[in-house]
């Protein structure tokens, strides 16, 4: 497609220079600002409202868009299955904070550092900080594992392959139930499985879900409770902190150097010694980590893990963040997070579920949120590719033509 | 003949031959799998001939052709502008919508006169095409050409776009369920059974259609001047655009047939399947998908050849590991295509896939 020359109507961006460049310190200044705000945020809200659990959401989906950017934004892999880590690190939760694993260690149960309460149930319980350490390393590997048939392809490829992969993993979700998927029935490991988990195990509990989930729980804090919505929230900072550091981390470091020198040229980068198999792995690996993370969280958070949450359409609400807020820029996907969070968990849900009504249709506000995003996809791409809060690499690459591209470099050689 | 042009004066790298088989005929291996497998199986066990296997394949041949049809759009698409486009299955849920709505609003229900029905059907065709071809051609104009020189990443972005605005038009339209239309044709009628292999007037109808749009379609893009120009653009936009073919208008050309078998193809499938709903475009947008990529993306012989094989494996998987695995099977399939031989079984490397 470079090859085609732009036609006369090519989209310009027409606000480049908004937002203003900001000098290096005000970023870091802005760190701080930005965790005593949101810390303080929960004091003013009530206690288990609305407003403080689509704000805990939206904090969870951040580090799960801070995950993606990883892959799509910093090293230019465009991952269309992110949903399978969603789902990985949930299932983790699920598994080993929850009493699915009924039959395990004769139905007693085995319990590291959990509340009193679920000291008392069956089955495997993890407290949260194991559970989370597990996700990150379960989706670290299976975004390598999903990542390996991409490393020959390109483009439009792994977008499709990505894609593939994520159904795949919904599938095992919603048929996880399945007679097929009993833990017992499996190969080889089918005798082993059955002395550890019982003849009837199944891997998921399909679209009835594995529910409730263990709650958090911190020795020596009070134990969480669904009615008081804060503690949860400041779990959920503390996991975006972690993911931001981790982000600006990686980004200024020489892996971080790797990811984008990938992404603008791969012959280029190659030939300059840059190990592009374990480059591109890695960043598979660590993105899909954050997918992990963020999913153990919402598989405790919501009390619940369901096959059916596990859908593509949640793929593309991530990669919509990213692209709202910009591909690569780590502070516009935290704001392209937010904004999208909101709109779908509060915006559609609570705030516009009157509107049909009143133009005197009949229909559900929420089917309509698929719509929404796609429209939102397209007029971004077309208006504002370099999204709200643009990197400024990326911004040069999404706003210069091939053509402009060209003459840069005739002027850099003259 | 292949040994022969290695140069002797290199020494084969050691399991170079093994590589060379695996890429030459490790796709072709792992397609016949599955119905070599369950052959054997039905040959041995208690069924004693083919016939459950024949029946596979004979409902695996007419699903083909609709996903063959389906995929014919992707792969002229792909092979003019490097572009999956990912509202294409969503093309040919809306010809689906707009064929079952024509039909229903001219009359034609499941008591209507034969000749009659063919007339209406007949002129419900065209119908179908033309809507799914203007969206397309749409599609192209305002989402795909202000972007054309803009990062690949770009398009895909708006195509994965349009692909859920369309879903939603298809909510808005018919609701989020799968919702039964008149059977037309009385899809599972059947007309003769040799060897115990069903045919049934689905089949005919399936493969009836898909046949001369195909024949047609090959005609047009290898004689006519169009096609040329279609097939010069494909190869360097460039240059074609410097021997005076105007790229814009081929473009949306390409667009606009390509819809139009996805029309095709959405009034096939609501007559054979009997069922449409918004979700339908999704599953049959990757599945022709697949189907493309398997025959070797840009090439449309190997689009047709890919939709068969691929309703093949479907119908067996459906019939023999159960319904709500099938969609899971196919992207095995996908998967392992794009580790074996990305190029296809017809293509050519591409940049993508080399």
């Amino acid at each position: 497609m470079s090859t085609v020359a732009a036609p006369k109507d090519t989209a310009k961006p027409k606000s480049r220079s908004w937002p203003p460049r900001m000098p290096p310190w005000a970023e870091r200044a802005f760190i701080p600002v930005f965790f005593i705000l949101a810390a303080c945020l929960p004091l003013v809200l009530e206690k288990a409202g609305t407003p403080i659990h689509v704000a805990t959401l939206a904090l969870a989906y951040v580090v799960m868009a801070l995950g993606l950017n990883i892959i799509v934004g910093f090293a230019g892999l465009l991952d269309l299955g992110f949903v399978a880590f969603f789902a990985i690190g949930a299932y983790t939760m699920g598994w080993f904070g929850s009493d699915f694993f009924s039959a395990v260690n004769d139905g007693k149960g085995i319990h590291v550092l959990v509340s009193d309460f679920s000291e008392n149930l069956a089955g495997i319980h993890l407290n949260f900080v194991f559970v989370a350490i597990a996700a990150i390393v379960f989706c670290a590997i299976a975004g390598m594992i999903i990542g390996l048939p991409t490393l020959r392809l390109r483009g439009d490829y792994i977008a499709i392959v990505t894609l593939a992969f994520g159904e795949i993993i919904g599938r095992i979700a919603v048929n996880g139930d399945d007679d097929i998927m009993k833990l017992s029935s499996w190969p080889l490991v089918g005798g082993l499985f059955e002395n550890w988990f019982g003849p009837d195990q199944t891997l998921t509990a399909g679209r009835q879900g594995i529910a409730p989930i263990d709650k958090i729980y911190f020795p020596g804090v009070e134990p969480f409770q669904l009615l008081d919505k804060r503690p949860w929230f400041w779990v959920a900072l503390v996991l975006v902190a972690i993911a931001l550091f981790v982000s600006f981390r990686l980004r200024d470091s020489r892996l971080g150097r790797a990811w984008i020198a990938l992404r603008e040229d791969e012959v280029a980068a190659v030939s300059m010694g840059v190990p592009s198999v374990k480059t591109k792995l890695l960043a598979y690996g660590t993105g899909a980590a954050f997918g992990g993370l963020a999913g153990a969280f919402l598989g405790t958070y919501l009390q619940i893990v369901n096959a059916d949450q596990f859908q593509f359409y949640f793929s593309i609400l991530i990669l919509g963040m990213v692209i709202l807020g910009g591909l690569g820029s780590i502070w516009g996907v935290v704001l392209g997070a937010i904004v999208l969070s909101l709109i779908n968990n509060w915006l559609i849900p609570d705030v516009l579920r009157t509107l049909p009504e009143k133009f005197g249709q009949d229909f559900d506000m929420s089917q309509l949120s698929f719509g929404i995003y796609g429209f939102l996809l397209v007029m971004m791409m077309i208006l504002r590719p370099q999204g709200l809060l643009p990197e400024r690499r990326r911004e040069a690459e999404m706003t210069h033509s091939d053509e402009h591209a060209e003459e840069s470099v005739f002027v850099a050689r003259g | 003949m292949e040994a022969a042009s290695v140069p002797a004066t290199r020494p084969a790298a050691p399991g170079q031959a093994l590589r060379d088989w695996v890429g030459k005929y490790g796709l072709i291996v792992v397609l016949l799998i599955m119905p070599v497998a369950f052959g054997i199986s039905d040959l041995l066990g208690d069924e004693g001939d083919l016939s459950r296997l024949g029946n596979n394949l004979v409902d695996g041949l007419s699903n083909g052709a609709i996903w063959a049809l389906v995929a014919i759009g992707y792969t002229m698409v792909y092979g003019i502008v490097e572009l999956i486009n990912f509202a294409h299955g969503e093309v040919f849920m809306i010809g689906s919508f707009v064929a079952a709505g024509f039909f229903t609003t001219i009359g034609l229900t499941e008591d209507t006169g034969t000749a009659l029905l063919i007339i209406g059907l007949l002129i419900t065709l065209p119908v179908a095409m033309i809507g799914s071809g203007a969206l397309n051609t749409m599609i192209e104009r305002v989402g795909y050409r202000p972007l054309r020189s803009a990062p690949k990443l770009a398009p895909l972005i708006t195509a994965v776009g349009f692909s859920f605005i369309l879903q939603n038009v298809g909510i808005l339209w018919r609701g989020g369920s799968q919702e039964g239309i008149p059977d037309l044709i009385r899809s599972q009628h059947e007309v003769f059974a040799p060897f115990g292999i069903q045919i049934t007037n689905g089949d005919i109808l399936a493969v009836g259609v898909t046949v001369p749009i195909l024949i047609a379609m090959t005609t047009f893009i290898g004689r006519s001047r169009l096609g040329k120009a279609m097939r010069a653009t494909a190869q360097d936009p460039e240059a074609a655009r410097l021997m005076g073919i105007n790229v814009d208008t081929t473009i949306s050309l390409t667009f606009l047939i390509g819809g139009m078998l996805a029309g095709a193809a959405g009034l096939i499938y609501a007559l054979y399947q009997t069922t449409i709903w918004y979700f339908q475009g999704f599953t049959a947008g990757l599945v022709a998908f697949t189907a493309a990529v398997m025959g070797g993306i840009g090439n449309i012989r190997g689009g047709v050849l890919g939709g068969l094989i691929i309703g093949g494996i479907q119908q067996i998987s459906d019939n023999r590991i159960g319904t709500e695995w099938t969609p899971a099977i196919v992207f095995i399939y996908l998967i392992l295509i794009m580790i074996f031989k990305p190029s296809g079984l017809l293509g050519e490397e591409t940049r993508e896939a080399g």
